[in-house]
């Protein structure tokens, strides 16, 4: 901020007032002696009573493939450093909490955490290793539903309609994308599944936007309502005829000519299927056209405030319309994508996947970019408990299965941060 | 369905709408009952029957076969369609409220099998219905049945396998671990919302997962899991804790069903006779009023979510002290999102709660029977369900089904407001 006082038309005295945002207690102590808590953990577990006896074998790319790079590291030193390091970032935010250094220091804390555990697991025994890569990939096999999923959120709730429903839209497209990409082939299975999403997403706007239904209650009906239909019509028509309603083909992953072959990160980003692909246009479509078109300019406003929006002349209602459905497809071919990655439709394929994706829209707090942040490390967190099942079996896995759910709590509850949502998110629109 | 005794001035929304006359009262006996709503809880009902009828008729073997040549012999495709929604439906009845075939052997068992089921079926319903219910007139929506019912049945259930106690004396602990273990789950969204702000939605989806993870990890541990080792499921609750057969051994209806009872006849009188109740109703329709009156809307939030929580705790109870004996990956069966269900459609009242339990309860018994005698999936109550509860919500949509006049809006309408209201 920054006052201009004028004393005379000669001496002109501009004062610089530099105001902070102020940090909350509860962030400032909460994400503090958190901090200091991962640290010590880190120190005692991996450090203290880490494996004295073995270095950390690192790969960067799965056993059996050509040339992998692969190097090993003393796993004790590298806990024991990065335990200190977590506990002073900890001091530092609890002595001087700036607000704009919260994501940097937060950022790097847990990723010591996570590097520390990594060198743990991968110095467990003599013959236990960890391949990076092969654990990044499933990290973004994972985070693609949940991306496409909280995509979806983000068109929905920036325009002002609480879609709790992605799991329900996700489901009708796994289903319809089963039965279409069986009868006909894969890209029409995909546009099929992102047509029904679109269409769950229909129904969503019009008794959100048209009957004035309470858009949570209306959600979870919709999610009963998607479960049900496609048990019923599993049961009914898929069961019995697997061979011809329910065999849906895999997607071949296909390699980008020059970046697939770049060491670590062709793998990892430019040799993937199709979906994923469309999920990276996605990503910078949905960021770009919210914060760079007239259309999303006027989406936010119609969140935000839609009495105001209306008095501008732009039409509150078309644009929630219009922006629900094409969530709903978004989230729809987020359902495809567990067809052509498992190849059938089971009941409940989605089991739960739209709720993390729900989790993670609101810990990314309700930006694109953020949504996908918290979409890659809830999938970073489930690509984890399959590493630590197999490296670390006596870790209870379903504690690692937690985390999203947790840091969402703790999200909401304002302890990592201000969550706000829209503020005219799930207010119906009703002209006077 | 005979099961429906709504009482429309019980209606909770009444009351608001009488008090800014929004409402233009009907006058008139047939023209009154048109416009209540009643009458769209029964249309709703009917409504999502004969869609649930068509889908019957889609999944019937026969009928898909003469749909086949039907544009040379369409009416085929009607008769077998007509045929199967019939069978459907008379199984559905008999699975829910007596079999003749069954009833013809003499026994008990064959009487009252069916209606024996439908309570079974009822009471963690109604349990759960009374406790979103109760959480909707305080103007809070409890989507954390689920979490709270596993929490309730994890304490019911550790109490009563672990412990050895004396009959009535076991019972009665379990039966309040139970409470404890629900409220204390339903409870912790009730304080963060107090303390933090944060949107009971989001917290109480988040804590179902945290609880069916909690669920899994101790169905893994020792002293829990039975031996050996091989599935995921409790020891068996012991003979002591558990809830009295109601009709004898035979069949499956125990005293689950009379907590759930007294539990509607409580909710009754917290809501309409007690300060308490006054107190909640009143943050519930305006919580900045309730606030200016000098009430305390935190301390609302947490003993609302308590008592709901509680609720929950006992649907948990029924469920692993009566109806199963083992904990099991699925101890909740549904019954957090069906719960939602129940008291929508029972407009969060106690009577229309439980007599809307009881409704899906029956679809739920019926379902069991109409899959095994026609092979129609039980899927279908799921569907039914959701199409009631959807019409519920949007009265206008069934009047203009059925095109009958009358105002309102539908449940919930008064409180539609978002993740930051």
């Amino acid at each position: 901020m920054s006052t201009a006082t004028m004393q005379s038309p000669d001496e002109l005295t501009v004062e610089h007032v530099v105001t902070r945002a102020p940090v909350s207690r509860a962030q400032r102590w909460g994400a503090g002696i958190a901090l200091i808590l991962i640290g010590l953990l880190t120190i005692w577990r991996f450090g203290i009573d880490g494996h004295h006896d073995q270095d950390a074998k690192i790969q960067l790319g799965a056993t059996g493939a050509a040339h992998v790079p692969h190097f090993s590291i003393p796993a004790v030193p590298v806990a024991w450093v990065a335990g200190i390091i977590t506990v002073l970032l900890g001091l530092l935010w609890l002595a001087v909490p700036r607000r704009r250094w919260f994501g940097l220091i937060m950022g790097i804390g847990i990723g010591l955490f996570v590097v520390a555990l990594i060198c743990w697991l991968a110095s467990a025994s003599s013959s236990a290793f960890v391949d990076v890569v092969g654990l990044l990939t499933s990290s973004i096999n994972l985070a693609v539903p949940l991306i496409l999923g909280a995509l979806c959120g983000v068109m929905c709730e920036r325009s002002g309609v609480i879609n709790v429903a992605i799991e329900g839209q996700m489901l009708a497209g796994a289903w319809t994308s089963a039965l279409i990409g069986t009868v006909v082939g894969a890209a029409a299975g995909m546009l099929a599944g992102a047509f029904a999403g679109a269409l769950l997403g229909a129904l969503l706007a019009v008794f959100a936007i048209k009957y004035l239904v309470n858009q949570v209650v209306l959600g979870v009906v919709l999610n009963v309502l998607a479960a049900g239909l496609t048990g019923f019509f599993y049961d009914a028509f898929m069961q019995p005829h697997t061979q011809a309603l329910n065999q849906p083909p895999l997607l071949d992953p296909i390699k980008i000519p020059l970046l697939g072959d770049i060491p670590v990160i062709g793998p990892l980003f430019f040799d993937t299927s199709i979906i994923v692909y469309i999920t990276y246009v996605l990503i910078v479509a949905v960021d770009v056209w919210l914060f760079r078109t007239r259309w999303g300019l006027r989406t936010r406003a119609v969140g935000e405030h839609p009495k105001a929006a209306d008095t501008v002349g732009i039409n509150v209602l078309g644009m929630r319309y219009r922006n629900v459905i094409i969530g709903g497809a978004i989230a729809g071919l987020g359902g495809s994508y567990f067809i052509f990655e498992v190849g059938q439709f089971q009941k409940n394929i989605t089991s739960g996947q739209g709720f993390i994706a729900l989790a993670a829209l609101i810990f990314g707090r309700w930006s694109p970019r953020g949504a996908v942040a918290a979409a890659l490390l809830f999938g970073f967190a489930s690509a984890m408990q399959v590493t630590l099942s197999i490296n670390a079996p006596a870790i209870p896995s379903t504690f690692v299965a937690m985390v999203p759910y947790i840091a969402t709590i703790l999200a909401v509850a304002g302890l990592v941060g201000k969550v706000r949502a829209p503020a005219a998110d799930g207010e119906p629109y009703v002209k006077d | 369905m005979s099961e429906q005794t709504f009482d429309p001035a019980a209606d909770p929304q009444a009351h608001l709408v009488a008090a800014d006359g929004q409402r233009p009262a009907p006058t008139g006996f047939w023209s009154r009952l048109a416009a209540s709503n009643l009458m769209v809880t029964v249309l709703a009902i009917v409504t999502a029957m004969l869609i649930g009828g068509v889908l019957i008729a889609m999944a019937d073997p026969k009928t898909q076969d003469a749909a086949h040549y039907f544009f040379q012999y369409p009416w085929d495709t009607f008769t077998y369609g007509f045929q199967a929604i019939w069978h459907g439906y008379v199984a559905l009845f008999e699975g829910a409220i007596f079999n003749p075939h069954t009833a013809a052997s003499g026994t008990l068992a064959g009487y009252f099998n069916p209606i024996s089921e439908t309570l079974t079926n009822a009471t963690p319903l109604i349990l759960g219905g009374l406790s979103v219910g109760l959480a909707f007139r305080a103007g809070l929506f409890n989507i954390g049945g689920q979490g709270q019912v596993i929490a309730g049945a994890i304490c019911a259930g550790f109490v009563g396998f672990h412990w050895q106690l004396p009959y009535g004396l076991h019972l009665l602990l379990g039966i309040i671990a139970g409470i404890l273990g629900g409220a204390a789950w339903g409870g912790l969204a009730g304080l963060l919302k107090a303390k933090t702000g944060a949107h009971e939605v989001i917290t109480t989806i988040m804590l179902n997962y945290i609880a069916l993870y909690l669920l899994a990890y101790l169905l893994s541990v020792k002293g829990f899991q039975k031996p050996p080792y091989g599935q995921a499921i409790s020891y068996p609750v012991h003979k002591t804790a558990q809830l009295p057969p109601l009709l004898g051994g035979s069949v499956r209806v125990h005293a689950g069903l009379i907590l759930a009872l007294l539990a509607a006849w409580f909710f009754a009188w917290l809501i309409d006779r007690s300060t308490l109740g006054f107190r909640l109703r009143a943050v519930g329709a305006n919580q900045f009023a309730a606030r200016t009156a000098g009430m305390n809307v935190e301390n609302s939030y947490i003993t609302v979510m308590l008592i709901a929580g509680a609720l929950c705790g006992l649907a948990g109870v029924s469920q692993i002290l009566g109806t199963n004996t083992q904990l099991t990956g699925d101890i909740d069966a549904g019954i957090g999102f069906d719960a939602i269900t129940v008291a929508l459609l029972g407009r969060a009242n106690a009577k229309g709660i439980v007599a809307a339990g009881l409704l899906f309860g029956a679809l739920h018994a019926g379902g069991t029977q109409m899959q095994s005698a026609t092979g129609t999936p039980i899927d279908l109550v799921q569907v039914i369900q959701a199409l009631i509860v959807l019409f519920i919500a949007a009265p206008m949509l069934v009047r203009a089904i059925w095109r009958i006049k009358g105002t309102g809006t539908g449940i919930g309408g008064q409180m539609a407001k978002g993740w930051n209201g």
